[in-house]
């Protein structure tokens, strides 16, 4: 399984769509995602709220709940379809290859249980045999790592603050050394120093094991603190992904230049502004491109045909009509 | 768990015990009525309207040996004196038997019945409970909760009224009342021990079906709130066996208040369950109780109350002393 590509790319997701059903239809949350992962990258993925990013995070851990259903498309995890695995090969895989760092939301680890035995409990499930003074080892070193003390170990969730609970839950993903790290939004609930700190803990373990990893946020300076490449997602695609810098200064997409403007900037003393409209319902989305309604460059065009995925620059994509009659390599991701 | 702590729950059961006796003491007090005269008036309409000339003088010997006649201080103290003795005086009903014996009699049957079904009702309640708030319990199993419901809205007098017609006149099965046959007085045999079983089924069947609901439908509350917690979908992310995720995850978590409300329920076990005992005619402390109440035995009452609150500020330091060993959280804080 484990062939030169797929060590090189350990995720490769393929025109994801996952649709929650309602009484009144399919609400299709993410709705034909495709983006490949490489070996030690950081993707981090950035989008309002309901623009289907958290549900890619659910999805990819395979623990998406009804209603919402997995319609088409793939994830590619080490070479192997997640889509083909039956309930306990996804169980195995947790952790062990995909490991996901939760919403930093303050409980999310099990109040009556101290910290080593939740560590130690999710290697025990994955068949990982060791005696007691290894597994104690074992979580002494991951505590380490992420920069808790090992004492650490013995103690329960509410004796620890925010910040060490979520260093807790990286110690938790990476004990496994998976080769996929998902993190979604990982430093909500905590204070913007923490947040600073968790991020780059996040990033030197990311590093240290030589995960590929995911993160989901719509914090735009801590992305960039963190990922190496940003995808911008809107109505459940992603619209455009690229290397972070490239997208920071050189912003394609309408709705991009309009997200990266909309940030405060220290420099200049001019009014923030927001973008103009709502996010679309991804009920009954509007045809043609998802953001014709509130793109401030909307053609003709854009009301009638789905743009496709073009590849403006290298490593450089965006899906956008502006865009359709230069000659950048047409390709559908 | 500190000293303090320890210190500090047992000065609380001490001042439960303190309240909780002085209002019994009270209580029966503030009444405008004379229990003695009362007694006394009820045994003559009994006698058949016979005269009596020296009914006043009884009533004063009576009230003289009862300390009835002492200033209300007086009796206050000795009140708590014979507490402190276990001595709660003589039965008015049942004169002139001790208070103390009587309870002593009936408490046997009462914790064997009541306990014990107290306990099971607990343990399969919760059990269905967690089970009915798990999300992967297949949907064809939530008949179970209109059923819970229906049981714990059914008065369960009618219920045991139903169940003693049809298990002992329709289809004589079991006996019908009493806690053991005459022909075989209680003791350490089997032959026994099975009588005592086979009398107990029918009242233990009432009271585990009255108090099922409760426990089921209280637990699958705490467990559908727990399973929404975030430490639930960290278990799941984590790819924990799905049997750890609901034992060690979600029913440890949600069986906490489960805990407090199984210790209030023991304590209240020797107050007896007062409707069963009486239907099923089973001579446990809810029986005695009945009878105290329908005789205006306040002594007798006296004396049960102060069991039951004894047993309860017992159950709270119980619980007390368990609960920061099963919630870490609550270690140490000694409010």
């Amino acid at each position: 399984m484990t062939t030169e590509t797929t060590v090189r790319t350990p995720l490769i997701v393929k025109d994801l769509k996952v649709y929650y059903h309602t009484r009144r239809g399919p609400v299709k949350a993410v709705d034909g995602v495709s983006f490949e992962l490489n070996r030690g990258e950081r993707l981090g993925l950035v989008g309002e709220s309901g623009s289907g990013k958290s549900t890619i995070a659910l999805a990819l851990m395979m623990a998406h709940k009804e209603p919402a259903r997995i319609e088409g498309g793939s994830i590619i995890l080490n070479g192997s379809n997640l889509l083909d695995d039956n309930d306990e090969q996804v169980r195995l895989r947790r952790l062990s290859e995909i490991a996901m760092v939760p919403q930093g939301a303050l409980n999310s680890l099990n109040p009556v249980m101290r910290i080593r035995d939740q560590v130690i409990d999710g290697l025990k499930d994955h068949n990982v045999s060791m005696s007691v003074g290894e597994f104690n080892g074992r979580v002494a070193e991951l505590l380490t790592s992420v920069g808790l003390h090992p004492d650490v170990a013995s103690r329960f969730p509410h004796e620890l603050s925010g910040g060490m609970k979520q260093r807790v839950s990286i110690a938790i993903a990476i004990s496994m050394n998976p080769s996929v790290i998902v993190a979604d939004e990982p430093t909500s609930a905590l204070d913007v120093v923490v947040q600073k700190q968790v991020v780059q803990t996040l990033r030197d373990v990311q590093e240290r094991i030589g995960a590929a990893a995911i993160m989901i946020g719509h914090d735009m300076g801590l992305m960039a603190q963190f990922a190496s490449r940003i995808g911008i997602m809107y109505g459940g695609k992603i619209i455009e992904i690229g290397p972070v810098a490239n997208i920071f200064q050189n912003p394609r997409h309408p709705y991009t230049r309009l997200l990266i403007s909309s940030l405060p900037d220290t420099r200049s003393k001019r009014r923030l502004q927001g973008i103009p409209g709502l996010p679309p319902s991804l009920l009954r989305p509007p045809p043609g491109c998802v953001f014709h309604t509130r793109c401030p460059d909307a053609m003709d065009i854009c009301t009638q045909d789905i743009p496709i995925t073009r590849e403006l620059d290298p490593n450089r994509f965006a899906a956008c009509h502006l865009y359709g009659d230069q000659d950048g390599k047409e390709v559908v991701l | 768990m500190t000293v303090d702590y320890v210190l500090k729950r047992a000065g609380m059961f001490v001042l439960i015990i303190f309240v909780a006796g002085t209002l019994n003491f009270a209580v029966p007090r503030l009444r405008p009525t004379n229990p003695v005269e009362e007694r006394m008036n009820q045994l003559l309409q009994q006698a058949g309207g016979v005269h009596i000339s020296n009914v006043e003088e009884m009533i004063a010997r009576y009230e003289d040996r009862f300390g009835l006649n002492n200033p209300l201080w007086l009796q206050y103290v000795n009140y708590w004196i014979s507490l402190s003795r276990l001595d709660f005086g003589q039965s008015i009903a049942y004169f002139p038997a001790k208070v103390t014996e009587e309870i002593r009699q009936s408490m046997p049957w009462t914790i064997g019945l009541v306990g014990v079904t107290t306990v099971m009702a607990a343990v399969i309640g919760s059990f269905f409970g967690a089970w009915l708030g798990w999300t992967r319990t297949p949907l064809a199993i939530s008949f179970v909760v209109p059923l819970l419901l229906i049981v714990t809205a059914v008065p369960f007098y009618l219920l045991g009224l139903l169940m003693m017609w049809v298990f002992t006149v329709w289809w004589p099965l079991l006996p019908g009342g009493g806690a053991y046959d005459f022909a075989i007085p209680p003791s350490f045999t089997l032959a026994s021990i099975l009588d005592i079983l086979e009398h107990a089924i029918l009242p233990a069947t009432a009271i585990i079906l009255s108090s099922i609901g409760f426990w089921g439908l209280g637990m699958r509350g705490m467990m559908v709130t727990t399973m929404g917690d975030d430490f639930i979908k960290l278990a799941e992310f984590k790819g924990l066996k799905e049997r750890r995720i609901f034992l060690r995850y979600a029913v440890r978590n949600a069986l906490l208040p489960q805990v407090t409300g199984l210790a209030i329920n023991l304590g209240f076990v020797v107050s007896g369950s007062v409707l069963v005992e009486v239907l099923f005619a089973y001579p446990g402390i809810g029986n005695l109780l009945y009878t105290a109440i329908t005789s205006n035995d306040y002594f007798l009452i006296q004396g049960v109350l102060m069991y039951v609150i004894f047993a309860i500020g017992l159950m709270l330091f119980i619980v007390d002393m368990i609960y920061p060993l099963i919630d870490p959280r609550i270690r140490y804080r000694s409010a």
